[in-house]
């Protein structure tokens, strides 16, 4: 079966086609914001790169390229991860939105508007994966999911400033915005219980 | 990073024979699991796989109770999901409390159970090509002896290689009497956690004793270690998002102030998750009392073996068993 033509969700571990070899350039498909988009792409291509350099979608930002500063964070089926270390290929059929996926019909993302009001950013670089963790994290903590500074691992918990410290420290901002980013999450989510 | 064949597996065995046909003598074939250390690696040219068998899409993403008690935990499991897992929070907290201390969400959203297992050394001299680094070239040197090492091993190292394993959950792991399951080209077999991960000595190119081609895809934790108080104290450079200096992980149970159980490991200390036997067998049947603590602590780090810029890990260590024990003994006593 061609792989243009297998669409699934990540999830799904049935109709996946098997065992299917790619050296060079590959045709793959990746849904992003709710569009099909069609790509030729090396296996090594990051989904970071497939989406600034093939698809255009410069939003997403490229740190420092290992895990290890948060700017590439995008959502996959809804949770976010650091698109630098994601082969693209591995991520055909999943649904991924990136910060250009946030905005509604023209209308900001209340967090889009929350980092302009409260000034959540210098430079900006850090921008674009600051809100799309706060979204992830957003749905991590609806979820339940607990953090290291979660004082009962198995009781639910508030969104005190601890624990937005804590589940935020994948995202570092080099300009040191932190107060503003902080602000902004609690202009939107503030005291927002589990 | 240098071009590879990538394949995709559909189950353990697929799995097991796609890397298996594609490994050929000098040219290595890896499994890919969530990719954040070795695509990391293989972008750094320290891994130069030819080829990739990504496991993500093979059924090994469950976690269901055993028979006997325990808990099976598939290789796929990611590690927010595990964190998050209300059988693993509510028996296991020690390990749920360990993963969240690692990394950060968004790798942790990527990270499986199988991979965390496998990660590598964050060494700087085994990720920097320049430096000698005999993990990394075997033979060429350790240019961490005498370098940058503050983040290095002081306990069970090799004049070869001072590399730690950088992991938080297999420290909870290793406390915890888990079981690794494994499936090869020779067939299926499971090891204890404590035998996953070997010192250096003179092959520190070899971290685990996992045969070549072998596929973790499950660890079991028993029914005996389930439902005990524990305590995960990371001791880092900062409070989130950052590698242990030392990490203690301690699960215990006290009866009248005697300790009956006990289970302690230590992470950022050696080349594997350390099993702390030592302090463990002075410990058992021993009054719960800092005097105690102390003296096992002393035990324990007693072979310790510092270079110049990690002598403080010996204390540190000491310092945070101590502290862990005397919680997890407050602890008790609150909920006596």
């Amino acid at each position: 079966m061609p792989l243009a033509e297998v669409i699934l969700c990540c999830k799904s571990k049935t109709n996946w086609s098997a065992m299917t070899t790619f050296t060079e350039t590959q045709s793959i498909v990746l849904q992003v914001n709710g569009a099909r988009k069609n790509l030729s792409i090396e296996p090594r291509v990051s989904l970071l790169d497939a989406l600034r350099d093939y698809l255009h979608l410069t939003g997403t930002k490229k740190g420092c390229d290992q895990g290890a500063c948060g700017a590439c964070t995008v959502l996959v089926d809804g949770e976010r991860i650091n698109s630098c270390l994601a082969l693209a290929i591995q991520y055909e059929g999943c649904d991924i939105v990136t910060i250009e996926g946030l905005a509604n019909a023209g209308e900001l993302h209340p967090l889009q508007q929350a980092f302009i009001d409260q000034d959540g950013f210098q430079c900006g670089y850090c921008t674009p994966g600051q809100i799309c963790s706060v979204v992830g994290m957003m749905t991590e903590f609806g979820k339940g999911a607990p953090s290291a500074v979660t004082k009962d691992g198995t009781a639910n918990s508030e969104l005190t400033e601890e624990e937005v410290r804590e589940r935020m420290s994948g995202n570092l901002c080099r300009c040191g915005a932190y107060v503003g980013i902080r602000d902004a999450i609690k202009q939107v989510y503030g005291g927002r219980q589990q | 990073m240098n071009n590879f064949t990538y394949l995709r597996a559909t189950d353990a065995n697929s799995a097991v024979n796609l890397l298996a046909a594609n490994s050929t003598q000098g040219a290595a074939a890896r499994f890919l699991a969530g990719g954040t250390n070795l695509v990391d690696l293989m972008r750094e040219g320290i891994e130069t796989a030819h080829a990739l068998v990504d496991i993500t899409r093979t059924p090994l993403a469950d976690v269901h109770q055993l028979p006997d008690g325990g808990l099976r935990m598939g290789a796929l499991v990611r590690n927010s999901h595990l964190a998050a897992h209300p059988l693993i929070r509510e028996k296991y907290p020690l390990l749920s409390q360990a993963i969240l201390h690692g990394a950060s969400a968004q790798l942790r959203n990527m990270a499986t159970t199988g991979g965390n297992i496998m990660q590598r050394t964050r060494c700087y001299y085994f990720y920097d090509t320049a430096s000698r680094c005999n993990k990394r070239a075997p033979g060429s040197g350790c240019d961490a002896m005498e370098g940058f090492n503050r983040i290095h091993a002081i306990l069970g190292t090799s004049p070869q290689c001072i590399a730690t394993h950088p992991s938080d959950m297999c420290v909870a792991l290793a406390a915890l009497d888990a079981t690794v399951n494994v499936t090869g080209p020779a067939g299926e077999r499971s090891l204890p956690f404590s035998e996953v991960h070997r010192l250096p000595g003179n092959t520190p190119e070899i971290d685990t004793n996992l045969k070549p081609g072998e596929l973790i895809t499950s660890i079991d934790l028993p029914a005996s270690t389930a439902g005990l108080s524990s305590v995960y104290r990371k001791v880092r450079d900062r409070a989130s998002y950052a590698f242990a200096l030392v990490s203690v992980g301690a699960a215990i149970k006290i009866d009248n102030g005697t300790i009956q159980q006990i289970h302690l490991a230590l992470g950022g200390v050696a080349h594997k998750p350390w099993r702390a036997t030592i302090a463990e067998q002075l410990l058992r049947g021993a009054d719960a009392t800092s005097e105690n603590f102390a003296k096992a602590a002393e035990a324990e780090l007693a072979l310790a073996i510092p270079r110049r810029g990690n002598a403080f890990k010996i204390e540190l260590a000491k310092r945070t068993i101590i502290a862990v024990l005397s919680e997890l003994t407050a602890n008790e006593g609150a909920r006596q």
